[in-house]
């Protein structure tokens, strides 16, 4: 892992304040403004593209112990997460554990790490 | 499930917490607990100590977040860049509370206990708390919502521990397919969100301009992604909606 020019705790720290403050600024403005939605769908579309690009550099390029398993493996479980989503009406709860089950038993059984 | 027009019997505020508490403690607090579970593995899969995990749990409590800040500083990028797509990811918390609080603050209420309900607003909360509101008396939704959420909030830590520990005491495997439980669970939570145009096209460039970015331009990639994907999906979805 790279080295880290600052500790974990100042992380978290910065982290927390940077998620604190647009609570606070939500409860400053709460019925003071009637909240824009076309700013607020922008801000959901810049979540949604960071969030899908973390997500994706997880699943395809990990850091910690994924880093130990092939691509094809943690894409295959990627998958299967999806098509188990899928499959049961939308289960959040079933395409999880579909995929990291199968990740856990291909990392068995496969021996491709 | 009660008619959406129908006043829940609940006259006192104590009632309406723990109505609250015990509404939270079904499957939004299991799909929680379990998404902290996965946290407490990713903190411990990068060698941090326990109460790294705990703190970053109570302080930030918004998990999105939380993995970002985690999986950024790991990989060694500019405080800058890690605190700029925290607060991205986090705006999305500002209307979220711009929206509740009014709905659930009696007139006269103290900014100071205001200002700390705030913290307990996450998007589990803000949701669950919506959708009871019609049902309840005003004076008895504040309590509603702290019950709600501070089950929630209350849980969170104790997952993330659950999880840290739990990373040593299965099979190596195991403990990859919680870690890889961060990933799913996320990229599952944003499919089955209600879509339109634009969102359905930012997840699309952002799971393709993330790991491009990345090895081009490690430091600030994910900003980046976040801004060029989620503005360019806005600015089309907009402009679909307008003709379509």
């Amino acid at each position: 892992m790279a080295d880290i020019p600052y500790t974990p705790v100042l992380a978290i720290t910065l982290a927390a304040v940077a998620s604190y403050l647009p609570r606070a600024l939500g409860a400053f403005l709460s019925g003071r403004i009637a909240a824009s939605s076309g700013v607020i769908e922008w801000i959901t579309c810049v979540t949604y593209a960071l969030m899908a690009g973390l997500v994706a550099r997880m699943i395809l390029m990990p850091i910690g112990s994924l880093a130990a398993t092939p691509d094809w493996m943690r894409t295959a479980a990627a998958a299967i997460a999806l098509a188990a989503f899928l499959a049961f009406r939308k289960s959040i709860g079933w395409g999880v554990f579909a995929g990291a089950g199968a990740l856990t038993a291909m990392a068995t059984f496969l021996n491709g790490t | 499930m009660s008619k959406p027009d129908a006043t829940l019997p609940i006259s006192s505020p104590r009632a309406a917490f723990w109505l609250g508490a015990r509404e939270a403690a079904r499957v939004p607090m299991a799909v929680m607990a379990a998404s902290f579970l996965g946290f407490g593995t990713l903190i411990r899969d990068l060698d941090w100590s326990v109460w790294l995990g705990v703190y970053s749990t109570i302080s930030t409590w918004a998990l999105p977040g939380q993995i970002a800040m985690a999986e950024m500083a790991a990989r060694g990028a500019p405080l800058a860049s890690m605190v700029l797509a925290v607060a991205f990811i986090n705006a999305r918390l500002m209307p979220m509370v711009a929206s509740l609080l009014p709905q659930v603050r009696r007139p006269g209420m103290s900014l100071v206990v205001q200002y700390a309900a705030a913290m307990i607003i996450a998007a589990t909360t803000w949701a669950g708390v919506m959708r009871r509101l019609p049902d309840l008396r005003t004076e008895v939704r504040f309590a509603y919502l702290t019950g709600y959420g501070g089950a929630l909030y209350a849980m969170s830590p104790f997952a993330t521990a659950a999880g840290y520990f739990l990373a040593d005491h299965v099979a190596r495997e195991v403990a990859m397919g919680l870690v890889f439980l961060n990933p799913l669970y996320f990229m599952l939570l944003f499919l089955a969100g209600p879509g339109n145009t634009g969102r359905w096209l930012a997840l699309g460039f952002g799971a393709a301009l993330g790991p491009m970015l990345y090895t081009i331009l490690p430091d600030w990639s994910l900003v980046l992604t976040g801004l060029l994907g989620g503005t360019a999906a806005w600015l089309i979805g907009r402009r679909r909606a307008r003709h379509g």
